[in-house]
């Protein structure tokens, strides 16, 4: 067979000399390469009191938006649990009663929303998916815990408060803006 | 007996059928959509106009093309005919044209739809029509009617293909359901909202190609394919007891008829099976319900393989490949 690389080395079996067999000027050689480290720069830093920058468009954990009324968007569609590859995703739908208009923007709406944290990959396909433009990743991290239990967020930790709204404009890019500026495709109305 | 030619695969029908159900003889992708032409519902078709089909040659002994496209679930077939369906780009662009005229006042509501994942003007738009409206103007709207308590009516979702009616008028004594008014102020009507209560009138939900009218019992309960349809069947004084179920772990969510391939119910079920029995101990549970692989309902679904089935519907296949003219070969490319 034709070799990939030309790195591969034939391993010999050969009787090791006196200074291989006290095996002195190996060990040597890993703590100097040790010492090496101790004097460059370290990889890794001092989360929470340092952070690293990231990118506008970083996917962490989920938000689901109000409109610009303070309804919720979300209608319970399921495209959302149906694009998500790692079946993260569960919901239960509930009609609208009379009064609630002012609560959800669409006659169905979501009554439960999770997002089992520990399964997510954020992939960021959820948002691709949704129609009503209620989903977003945003570039909060998601925080650890002690219990799996706690990983599973409802709609308490994922609908964006009415009086503290997630800004996800940096994730809108000026082509989705665009896009929702054509009537032609106004099917978020 | 007629020999028909359609997209080049010839098939001998009786006298009398229609191009549409000759088509269905060979089956495959020749088969034209229908949404208002239903088998078992006497006089349905010809209202839609998807099943637009080309006719190059009228028979055998007068071999003049039709003028217009036809509706080939109301047009016979004759000896000698020969039919363009899919491989005329002029049937493809009207029938591109007819889906943008049937979603001219259809709300794009498909999120909040019950009906959303196995509708047929859905699959009609994805497969013929266009991503985008030209249309300006606003929508009609209507208010959503209660049929009985058992049905929901969205007039505004409704294609006016009067299947529903036909429904109410051939299934069902005592009809109570038709159309007001004209064009595009049509309005199905169950005269001044008088309650259906039929033993049959549940089957005006599965005959129903949008989701302009939906069961009650399942109103936003889950989205369809997130549920597992299981063959059911119980023994029913009234009807054929054969059911699929709707499944969502042990629960019945919804109880509706089985649709052939074409979307076509052939078992009617009465409303006691349909609405009374959302208890699985009641049925008779077959097996998971076959669901075709390009349907979304076939997400997380497993059922075993028919592998006999398979090798028939590849061989079909491959027969129907043959038929076809390959393309010229491009001379520029050959020299």
């Amino acid at each position: 067979m034709q070799a990939l690389t030309n790195r591969s080395k034939v391993v010999v079996k050969k009787e090791m000399s006196f200074l291989e067999r006290i095996y002195l000027p190996a060990i040597l050689g890993g703590v100097v390469i040790t010492i090496k480290h101790l004097f460059k720069k370290s990889a890794t830093v001092r989360y929470p009191e340092k952070k690293r920058e990231i990118s506008q468009i970083w996917r962490g954990q989920h938000t689901l938006k109000r409109d610009e009324k303070g309804a919720e968007r979300c209608t319970a569609c399921g495209l959302c649990a149906v694009a998500c590859p790692a079946e993260a995703i569960t919901m239960t739908a509930a009609e609208r009663v009379k009064g609630e208009e002012n609560l959800y923007r669409e006659e169905k709406y979501a009554s439960t929303y999770e997002i089992n944290m520990l399964r997510c990959i954020f992939c960021g396909l959820c948002e691709e998916a949704c129609p009503k433009e209620a989903i977003f990743l945003t570039d909060r991290i998601v925080t650890t815990d002690y219990a799996r239990g706690e990983f599973i967020y409802g709609k308490d930790k994922l609908v964006e408060p009415v009086d503290a709204r997630v800004d996800v404009t940096p994730r809108q890019t000026a082509a989705v803006l665009e896009f929702k500026t054509q009537k032609q495709f106004s099917h978020n109305k | 007996m007629a020999k028909v030619t359609i997209d080049g695969v010839e098939v001998e029908v009786a006298d009398g059928t229609t191009i549409l159900n000759a088509a269905r003889q060979i089956g495959g992708d020749l088969v034209p959509p229908a949404m208002c032409y239903y088998t078992s519902l006497k006089d349905s078709g010809g209202k839609c106009r998807v099943c637009l089909v080309k006719v190059t040659q009228g028979s055998a002994k007068d071999p003049r093309p039709m003028p217009k496209l036809v509706a080939s679930c109301r047009t016979p077939v004759m000896d000698g005919m020969v039919v363009q369906n899919i491989t005329s780009p002029e049937v493809l662009e009207a029938r591109k044209g007819v889906v943008e005229f049937l979603l001219l006042n259809h709300p794009l509501d498909c999120p909040i739809c019950d009906q959303a994942g196995e509708c047929d003007l859905q699959n009609l738009a994805y497969e013929h029509g266009a991503a985008k409206t030209r249309y300006e103007e606003d929508r009609r709207t209507f208010e959503k009617i209660d049929i009985g308590d058992k049905i929901k009516l969205h007039m505004t979702r409704c294609i006016l293909c009067y299947r529903c009616t036909y429904v109410a008028d051939q299934l069902t004594d005592g009809r109570v359901h038709g159309i007001m008014n004209r064009g595009d102020k049509s309005e199905i009507s169950t005269y001044i909202e008088k309650a259906v209560d039929n033993d049959f009138s549940g089957n005006m939900i599965d005959v129903c190609p949008v989701g302009a009218l939906t069961d009650k019992t399942f109103r936003f309960k889950s989205r369809v394919w997130f549920t597992n349809p299981q063959d059911a069947h119980r023994d029913c004084p009234k009807c054929s007891g054969k059911v699929v179920l709707w499944m969502k772990g042990d629960d019945v969510l919804r109880v509706s008829a089985r649709k052939d391939q074409y979307g076509e119910v052939k078992e009617y079920i009465c409303n006691e099976c349909r609405y009374d029995h959302k208890n699985v101990a009641d049925w008779t549970v077959e097996g998971p319900r076959h669901i075709d692989r390009h349907s979304v309902i076939a997400q997380n679904h497993y059922e075993r393989t028919d592998l006999l089935a398979m090798k028939k519907e590849i061989e079909r296949q491959i027969e129907f490949e043959k038929g076809k003219t390959l393309p010229e070969p491009n001379p520029s490319l050959t020299a």
